[in-house]
C-alpha cells in the first residue's frame, strides 16, 4: 500500500497536524515505507481469529457511581496556556 | 570504604542501615557526580535541593529507627513519570513547562518507601524511539564510546535511565517499556533492565504512549537491585483499570531465600525463530554462552518454536501507533502545554501539534490515524490485533514445554549517534527480540552478559510467564553470577 500526497493531507487533517507543502512528499515516502513493512501481515491467514485487545485477561472492575475526586479548579487550570476565571479559554468556535 | 557512587542499591541500603554514612552524604555524592556529567545529557532536570530535603528526612527516619525499604537511596526518574510540582515533559516540546499537580503511582510508591529523587531523566519523545535521539532535549550519550572514540546511543526510549545507571548517576532509575524501551537500553549500557508483566505496575500518572503495551520497570546495576526496585514500584492501583489485583510477592527473597541460586531441573526454552538472518557472530556466540551457563547450573535446555515471531514488529507498528494517535489526541493546546495561534480553533490545533511534536511522533500519530480510519480499520488495526493473539498463543504453547525463554536482547551492540536517524525502519529493527514480550504482556529481563570485540556491552534476555518475575529474577541471578560482568565505561565525560 503506498500513500500518495492526497492521502498524506487527508491523514494530517484527521490527525490535526499541520503539514507544509514541502513536508508532504517526504511524509508520503516515509509512511509508504512503514505501511509496506506492515504489509507482511497479509501473508497470514487470520480467518476466525479473535482480535486480542488486552494481553492480560482481566475484567473491568465495578465501582460505586460516586464523586470521589475534584473541587480544585486552580490545580486543574494551573497549566492552561490561556484561561478566563475558572475556564479554559480557546479561540472562538461558533461564528 | 569505596566511593559512595560505586555502591549498588543493595550495598548502599546496607551501608545506611549500618550507619557507615548518612543519606545526606550518599545523596550529595550523587548530586556532585550528576553535576559533573552534563556531557552525557542524561538528566533533563536536576532537583538537588529537593534531593537533599528528602535525604535529610531519611536521616531523621533512620535515626528514629523507622527506616523504610528504600530509605535515603537516591534515584533518577524517567521524564515520563509525572512528579508533583516538578516539571514533566515526556521530552516533548508540546508539554512545554508542564508541572503536574499530582504524582504517578509508581513514583509515589518509591517516595512512600523513603527513596530520594535526583531529577528527571532523558528519553525519546513520548517514549517513541530506540536511541534517545528523538528527545526535544537532544540525545543522551552512552557512557561507553566506540572503538574510535565516537559517541554511541544509550538505547531508547529509556536512554537517560540506562546511561545514568551505567555512569553511576543514581543508584537505580525508573523506566518504561512499550516495545523494548527498558531492555534494549539496558543491553546497550551493561545494566539490568526488568520489564514486569503487564498490569504489575500501575500506569497511572505515566505519560501514555500505547496503553495496552506500556509497563513501568527498573533499570539497575544488578539483578538484586532490580528485585528491590520492583518491590516498591509494583502495586495494585484502583486508579489504573488494567492494574492487576494480585499480591506483590517478596522479590528479593527469590534471591536470598530457600531455593535461591538453584535452577536444577528448570526448563529453559530456546526459540528457533530468534536465529534471525544476518545476526552478528558475537551475538550468536553470546547466546550459546548463555545456554551453556544455564545448562552448567543444572537447567534443562529445550528447543521451542514461536512461529509468528517475524510478524511481531509489523503488528506492533500498527497497534502502538494506533493507540498513540488516540492517546496523543489530548495535546491540543487547550488544557496544558504549549499553544500556537491559528486562524480558527482547528488551525490552532494543527499549528500547535505541528510545532509541538517531533518528526517521529508525527509519523507514528499519522500511521495510527491511518490504521484507524474508515476503510482501513479492518485491514490494518483488526488484522494486527488478530496477529497479536497468534503471537500470544505462541508463548502459551511454548510454556507447555519450558519455564522461561532465553534469547539475545538486541541484534547488535550500541550503534553510533546519527546512524539510524534517517531510516525509521532500520531503527525499528532494534526491537525485534523484545517487542513480542509486550504484545503478549509477559515479563522480560535483560542481563549484561558480555562485551563485543570493541568492549561494548551485550545483553541476554530472559522471558517469563505472566507474573513469573520471581523465576526471572532467580534465573537472572544465576546468569549474572556466571557472566561475572565487570566492565565499566572509562569516565571520559568528567574530564
Amino acid at each position: 500500500m503506498s500513500v500518495d500526497e492526497t492521502m498524506v493531507r487527508r491523514i494530517a487533517t484527521l490527525a490535526r497536524i499541520g503539514v507544509s507543502d514541502d513536508e508532504v512528499p517526504g511524509l508520503a515516502k516515509e509512511l509508504s515505507a512503514i505501511l509496506g513493512f506492515v504489509e507482511q501481515l497479509s501473508e497470514l491467514d487470520t480467518e476466525g481469529v479473535k482480535p486480542l485487545t488486552s494481553a492480560v485477561d482481566t475484567k473491568m472492575r465495578w465501582r460505586d457511581d460516586a464523586v470521589t475526586d475534584g473541587a480544585y479548579p486552580q490545580d486543574v487550570l494551573a497549566n492552561a496556556p490561556d484561561r478566563d476565571e475558572e475556564y479554559f479559554a480557546v479561540p472562538k468556535v461558533v461564528e | 570504604m569505596s566511593k559512595l557512587t560505586d555502591l549498588t542499591l543493595a550495598a548502599a541500603r546496607d551501608g545506611l542501615a549500618n550507619k557507615e554514612f548518612s543519606a545526606t552524604e550518599l545523596t550529595q555524592a550523587h548530586i556532585d557526580r550528576v553535576a559533573a556529567a552534563d556531557a552525557l545529557n542524561a538528566y533533563v532536570l536536576k532537583t538537588p535541593e529537593q534531593a537533599l530535603e528528602m535525604a535529610a528526612a531519611s536521616d531523621a527516619k533512620i535515626a528514629a529507627g523507622e527506616a523504610r525499604p528504600l530509605e535515603g537511596l537516591p534515584l533518577g526518574i524517567k521524564d515520563l513519570f509525572c512528579t508533583k510540582g516538578v516539571r514533566t515533559t515526556a521530552c516533548s516540546k508540546i508539554l512545554g513547562d508542564f508541572v503536574p499537580p499530582y504524582e504517578s503511582t509508581v513514583t509515589a510508591n518509591l517516595w512512600a518507601d523513603g527513596a530520594v529523587m535526583l531529577g528527571k531523566l532523558n528519553n525519546d519523545e513520548f517514549a517513541m524511539g530506540s536511541s534517545n535521539e528523538t528527545s526535544c532535549f537532544g540525545a543522551t550519550v552512552n557512557p561507553y564510546r566506540g572503538a574510535g572514540g565516537e559517541h554511541l546511543v544509550p538505547g531508547g526510549s529509556s536512554g537517560g535511565s540506562s546511561a545514568a545507571v551505567a555512569a553511576r548517576l543514581g543508584l537505580a532509575a525508573t523506566a518504561t517499556d512499550t516495545g523494548g524501551s527498558i531492555r534494549q537500553p539496558a543491553a546497550f549500557t551493561g545494566t539490568v533492565g526488568l520489564k514486569p508483566t503487564y498490569g504489575r505496575c500501575s500506569r497511572w500518572g505515566i505519560v501514555a504512549f500505547a496503553s495496552s503495551l506500556d509497563q513501568a520497570g527498573p533499570i539497575t546495576q544488578t539483578v538484586r537491585d532490580a528485585a528491590i526496585m520492583l518491590q516498591s514500584m509494583a502495586s495494585f492501583d484502583k486508579k489504573d483499570t488494567t492494574s492487576v489485583e494480585r499480591d506483590v510477592p517478596n522479590y528479593e527473597a527469590a534471591l536470598t531465600g530457600k531455593g535461591a541460586g538453584d535452577i536444577r531441573g528448570l526448563r529453559v526454552g530456546i526459540p528457533q525463530e530468534y536465529r534471525v538472518d544476518n545476526m552478528p557472530a558475537e551475538i550468536e556466540a553470546l547466546w550459546q554462552q548463555g545456554i551453556d551457563w544455564l545448562k552448567d547450573a543444572g537447567a534443562e535446555i529445550v528447543d521451542v518454536s514461536l512461529p509468528h515471531t517475524k510478524y511481531a514488529l509489523p503488528a506492533y507498528y500498527i497497534i502502538a501507533p494506533a493507540e498513540a494517535s488516540s492517546n496523543l489526541a489530548r495535546y491540543d493546546g487547550v488544557r496544558y502545554g504549549t499553544r500556537q495561534q491559528g486562524v480558527d480553533i482547528d488551525d490552532m490545533y494543527a499549528q500547535t501539534r505541528a510545532a509541538g511534536f517531533g518528526d517521529e511522533v508525527k509519523r507514528r500519530v499519522m500511521i495510527g490515524t491511518y490504521a484507524l480510519s474508515a476503510g482501513y480499520y479492518d485491514a490494518y488495526y483488526v488484522k494486527a490485533l488478530q496477529v497479536r493473539r497468534l503471537i500470544a498463543e505462541d508463548f502459551t504453547k511454548a510454556y507447555e514445554k519450558c519455564d522461561v525463554l532465553l534469547t539475545p536482547t538486541t541484534p547488535s551492540a550500541a550503534f553510533a549517534v546519527g546512524k539510524n536517524v534517517e531510516d525509521p525502519l532500520e531503527m525499528y529493527l532494534n526491537d525485534v527480540f523484545t517487542v513480542t514480550v509486550n504484545l503478549a504482556g509477559l515479563p522480560g529481563i535483560s542481563i549484561p552478559a558480555g562485551v563485543d570485540g570493541n568492549g561494548l556491552p551485550l545483553g541476554l534476555q530472559l522471558i517469563g510467564q505472566a507474573f513469573g518475575e520471581e523465576t526471572l529474577l532467580r534465573v537472572g541471578d544465576v546468569m549474572e553470577q556466571a557472566a561475572g560482568f565487570t566492565a565499566r565505561p572509562n569516565e571520559w565525560w568528567s574530564a
